[in-house]
């Protein structure tokens, strides 16, 4: 008798103390989320309220921050006569980014997996090397080539040399992350199209790419939305309004006015949030995976 | 009827019409000069944007570069000589550094390290776990200037949450949280401690999901407590990915300025008065706030110096193969 109430009493203490370890984890591992949801929360429900928000409820629901999709942007004393080209302004550096990175990383990629050359793994060293080395203390000297190019201050010009030089400072992480998924299809597979009689080029288009088209499709998707997302060398090189992405526009609205529209600033981010919402979701699987070969760098 | 994959190919119906002409010996030397033709363009490009870039900012700060770039003037050291001596920021910029990196280097390696070790050992349902990662993945997948936005939002004395919070728990609620000083550093420590603390918890993630479960199993056989199980388990296997984590995030903080720069927006002067004006960030608004391209170059030169050393530490103390997969567990 003794015994069990000493045994039953073990085992309240042991349930006692797993719900502690529960509680204890789930703290540490969410409470300092608390801002980040909020903030997120915030943008939501601002972008819908008539006036600024105190929390995370709307105060009063409204669609009128919502107008600048088809009205002039009026903020404090700068007004933008549209959004749209802002918007095309971004779609060119996103495009530009991934025009420029995919083919030139997956040919690289392919030769890096499949073929025998000298100065192979050299390459991969430098490649493993680059990834490491932070791009964008080179600012400086990126600005002297694109002035060298001709390409500083020419407006349109200058965009697509900003999606060039973002390219370029993805190249080698994404050369690599193909040379994997390359890595990753059976050699075999093109050796049999091969002794079945068609060139190299035709077994790497019917059978390779074919099979590697979701993973390039993947990277594809990472450096445009790291062309959508791009601020910093934007800010950098893009001087004149027109041709601001919309990042930069948002900056300056940030930077410029004390008083600031919450409302409006709320419902533009959004907006320009939205792609990135959507990829987030579809790519969730793929985020955690690339991360691991550092494909958002930190 | 032969299938068309079995056709003879191009090249060998050209070789059977003209005859006389031996094209083994052309075709084998484009054969072998391929893998060098598809490489091109990656090298083209890297030349262009990471071997150039490094070599000109060695250039140009040797050089006194003003307002327009492309109009170097050869100074020899002086850029060296003013930061050595006559440059009264400098200093400041240094122990903002210093501070900087490695307070959020006890976020980006080690507290990534508990948040792996609790998403990963004690939440048992791998749906949450995920959930709970990708959770920790927005501020890095959020855009800078959008991120910043939220920041600002959420500091804001009038309408932001986080005075309020701070004030139900009787703690300090500053009116200007970007300008008044201990306050904004705290802000840039966590602002950016938010941003790095999911690649390390990835990584960490990934290599104890890999450690053989049959040491758990025997631990807890053995009647060791979870804490036994961290500490004398998890934590020693995990030890070459906790110093890839550390090195890599040292490099990439001491360069990294993007996130300072968008929230403490407005111009050269406000990342200074605030305090928060990293290495990087001042060799950034030396550059292009003052257009002293030179002395910003020559600024930029230590952080190339260092990224430098870093990769060859990388690659004498990791080895290549380590390099390439960070989180892998040797047991």
């Amino acid at each position: 008798m003794d015994k069990s109430i000493d045994y039953k009493s073990k085992i309240r203490r042991a349930r006692i103390c797993r719900w502690i370890t529960i509680i204890l984890v789930y703290s540490i591992l969410l409470i300092p989320l608390t801002p980040i949801l909020l903030m997120v929360t915030w943008l939501v429900a601002q972008s819908i309220s008539k006036g600024p928000t105190m929390g995370v409820i709307p105060n009063g629901f409204t669609l009128e921050n919502f107008k600048f999709l088809w009205a002039p942007i009026q903020f404090g004393l700068s007004r933008y006569p549209s959004i749209w080209p802002l918007v095309m302004n971004s779609l060119i550096l996103a495009f530009g980014t991934t025009a420029f990175e995919i083919p030139v990383a997956a040919l690289a990629g392919y030769v890096l997996s499949r073929m025998e050359f000298k100065g192979r793994m050299a390459t991969m060293k430098l490649i493993v090397a680059l990834h490491a080395f932070p791009g964008v203390i080179l600012l400086i000297a990126l600005f002297y080539i694109l002035n060298r190019m001709g390409l500083y201050g020419k407006g349109l010009l200058t965009l697509v040399g900003v999606a060039l030089i973002k390219a370029g400072l993805g190249v080698p992480m994404d050369t690599w992350i193909l040379k994997g998924f390359f890595d990753g299809i059976p050699w075999d597979l093109e050796w049999a199209a091969m002794v079945d009689g068609s060139s190299r080029f035709q077994a790497w288009r019917k059978v390779l790419l074919p099979i590697a088209a979701p993973g390039i499709s993947a990277v594809a998707l990472f450096s445009f939305m790291g062309g959508w997302g791009e601020f910093l060398i934007a800010y950098t090189y893009i001087k004149r309004k027109e041709f601001y992405p919309i990042s930069v526009f948002l900056y300056s609205v940030i930077g410029e006015f004390v008083y600031v529209d919450w409302g409006l600033l709320a419902a533009v981010a959004l907006f320009y949030m939205i792609p990135v919402l959507v990829f987030y979701a579809l790519a969730q699987k793929t985020l955690l995976k690339l991360q691991l070969v550092g494909a958002v760098k930190g | 009827m032969p299938s068309p994959l079995l056709s003879p190919s191009f090249f060998e119906k050209i070789i059977k019409r003209v005859k006389g002409f031996n094209f083994a010996v052309p075709l084998r030397i484009i054969r072998r000069m391929l893998p060098y033709i598809f490489i091109f363009p990656f090298f083209g490009y890297i030349t262009l944007t990471w071997i150039g870039p490094v070599a000109i900012t060695i250039i140009l700060s040797f050089t006194k570069t003003q307002w327009t770039i492309t109009r170097m003037y050869f100074s020899g050291l002086d850029n060296y000589f003013r930061i050595f001596s006559r440059d009264i920021f400098v200093f400041g910029a240094l122990k903002v550094t210093a501070l900087y990196v490695s307070s959020v280097l006890v976020i980006n390696a080690f507290f990534s390290l508990l948040l792996a070790i609790l998403v990963t050992y004690f939440v048992k349902d791998e749906r949450i776990a995920s959930a709970i990662r990708l959770v920790w993945l927005i501020p890095r997948i959020t855009p800078a200037v959008i991120y910043a936005l939220l920041w600002r939002w959420f500091i804001d004395p009038q309408i932001g949450l986080l005075n309020k919070i701070l004030g139900l728990f009787s703690l300090p609620t500053p009116n200007d949280w970007l300008l008044t000083t201990p306050y904004s550093r705290i802000l840039m420590i966590v602002v950016n401690g938010y941003v790095g603390a999911s690649f390390g918890m990835i990584i960490y993630s990934a290599a104890i999901t890999s450690i053989p479960r049959d040491l758990f199993y025997a631990a807890s056989i053995d009647g060791a407590s979870d804490l036994k199980v961290i500490r004398h388990i998890i934590v020693p296997l995990l030890k070459w990915p906790i110093f890839f984590v550390t090195v890599w995030q040292t490099l990439s903080l001491l360069s990294s300025y993007e996130q300072i720069l968008a929230l403490w927006a407005g111009g050269a002067g406000v990342a200074r008065a605030a305090g928060v004006e990293v290495w990087a960030l001042y060799a950034y608004s030396k550059a292009f706030y003052s257009a002293e391209y030179g002395y910003g170059a020559a600024l930029s030169v230590f952080l190339v110096i260092i990224g430098l050393v870093f990769i060859v530490i990388f690659f004498k103390v990791f080895g290549f193969e380590r390099m390439m997969q960070p989180s892998k567990v040797e047991v």
